[in-house]
């Protein structure tokens, strides 16, 4: 008989998380601005049908970067759990914060059990009724979850852009400049996104009750 | 947080969820009708909604009643359903408020799992299946009776369907109206209808229509000056779900009473 090779746990977990990074790093980026009304998501995406960003419930939205067809399948969970959970209860207590939560715990032990860690990094983020409840939860590949205040980065090349957005972002911003911020720091210093490869996403406070609105590329301008 | 196999996912269908996680209200179930009467179940009373050339205007009164009893002055009997469309309830109170909190639910529930709205016809197929649903308990006295409006972004035009007890769904062309006053209620917008009503007309004819069942059936209530409680009347057409406020109304009224004392 066969003795199955031994693996340690430390080389395991690499290897899946190395497996899981090569996998988001491919693909392009999103960012998450906060201006005064809310937050704007600016996702690099060629694709009009093929949505990066969308509506979780009134006042949360989800991205996500890395394999389409495994973050859609979290977008849909999250949706559920999100409807469930008002029905249940009410709409006042869907909140993003639990959300994010439950996606860690999915995201966390798919890392550990499963066969494939899934090869994503999601965002979640909530406009409160006041810009002190603005909240966006970027949650990683194994279930590590990192809650960011005025601006998120995630997929390939994140960090470089957290670190654009960390020297321009300024408080008081509105939409036009929130998505300009955005749009520049994810090009970087020597490249412009053409406008057919921008999905924005608008989630504001001034939407009435369901906050989240996508914006039209010929408003961008 | 829900996760489902490939072949046992409940896709875009929030009561198809409900069910696959155990949280499906129970139906109502018994066999005395005269229970259910003891009971003092509210009920809800009459709608009207009106075809014009933009869209379709949906009224409903304010009134539920327990028997020869008032139970409830504020009750709002046309909701909207989602952007484009407007649900007008009359029946057992319960079940309808039910069963319109759910249909708003499963429309954007849709929208959000599927990316893009139901059409016109599909919402209207969704709504036929909840009142089937809802058949065992209409047997017990607890009939919903809904009627279904809205703007079809397709066609670009009003569309209105009324539906029976079973579920049975039927497209109106001109105008539809239900609940306890509706022969009243129906004759009015009859008798006033035009197919080139405007909006304005349109209003008027409903909120006229409403008028004359209040003042003929006892449980439909008129307009309450007293209390500031008048009807709800909307309008939905391209631009999507707008409900008149009261000021607008009680003006309405008000020419209405003034047309009435002329006489």
């Amino acid at each position: 008989m066969s003795q199955p090779f031994y693996v340690a746990p430390e080389q395991m977990m690499k290897d899946r998380a190395d497996f899981a990074r090569k996998g988001i790093a491919r693909g392009r980026a999103l960012v998450a601005v906060r201006y005064t009304d809310g937050i704007v998501i600016v996702a690099e995406n060629a694709s009009e049908t093929l949505r990066k960003v969308s509506e979780i419930y009134d006042r949360i939205a989800f991205a996500g970067v890395g394999k389409y067809n495994e973050f859609d399948q979290l977008r849909v969970a999250g949706v559920r759990a999100a409807d469930l959970k008002g029905f249940q209860y009410s709409r006042d207590d869907v909140d993003a914060r639990s959300l994010a939560n439950s996606y860690a715990q999915m995201l966390g032990t798919i890392f550990t059990h499963e066969m494939k860690p899934m090869e994503v990094e999601i965002l979640v983020a909530e406009v409160g009724l006041e810009p002190a409840g603005d909240q966006m939860f970027h949650i990683l590949y194994d279930g590590t979850v990192v809650d960011e205040r005025d601006y998120a980065a995630i997929g390939g090349d994140a960090e470089s852009i957290s670190a654009r957005l960390a020297d321009t972002w300024t408080d008081g911003l509105d939409r036009t400049a929130a998505i300009e911020l955005g749009r520049t720091a994810l090009a970087g210093a020597d490249r412009e996104i053409p406008v057919e490869d921008l999905e924005v996403a608008d989630l504001s406070r001034a939407n009435g009750r369901r906050c989240f609105q996508r914006l039209d590329r010929a408003e961008l301008g | 947080m829900p996760l489902f196999s490939t072949g046992d996912d409940p896709g875009s269908s929030f009561p198809e969820l409900l069910r696959r996680v155990g949280l499906q209200p129970p139906t109502i179930s018994g066999t005395s009708t005269d229970l259910m009467r003891e009971l003092g179940v509210p009920h809800a009373t009459t709608c009207v909604a009106v075809r014009y050339v933009d869209g379709v205007v949906m009224a409903g009164d304010r009134r539920a009643t327990a028997g020869n009893l008032i139970s409830h002055r504020s009750m709002e009997k046309v909701v909207e359903a989602d952007r484009h469309s407007g649900v007008a309830i009359a029946g057992a109170a319960g079940p309808a408020m039910e069963m319109i909190r759910l249909f708003q639910l499963q429309l954007e529930h849709y929208e959000k799992v599927e990316g893009s709205a139901l059409s016109l016809e599909g919402k209207a197929n969704q709504l036929s299946m909840m009142v089937r649903g809802n058949l065992q308990a209409a047997m017990m006295g607890m009939v919903v009776v809904p009627i279904f409006g809205g703007y079809d972004l397709r066609r670009g035009c009003g569309r209105l369907w009324d539906y029976d007890a079973t579920g049975g769904r039927y497209e109106e062309r001109d105008y539809v109206a239900t609940g306890s006053g509706s022969l009243h209620a129906g004759t009015v917008v009859k008798v006033g209808f035009r197919p080139d009503l405007g909006r304005d007309d349109a209003v008027d004819l409903a909120a006229r229509a409403l008028w004359e069942a209040a003042d003929a059936d006892s449980a439909t209530g008129g307009p309450d000056a007293l209390r500031g409680i008048y009807p709800v009347v909307a309008t939905i057409d391209v631009d999507g779900w707008s409900r008149l406020d009261d000021d607008d109304l009680a003006a309405r009224y008000e020419r209405i009473v003034a047309e009435v004392r002329s006489r």
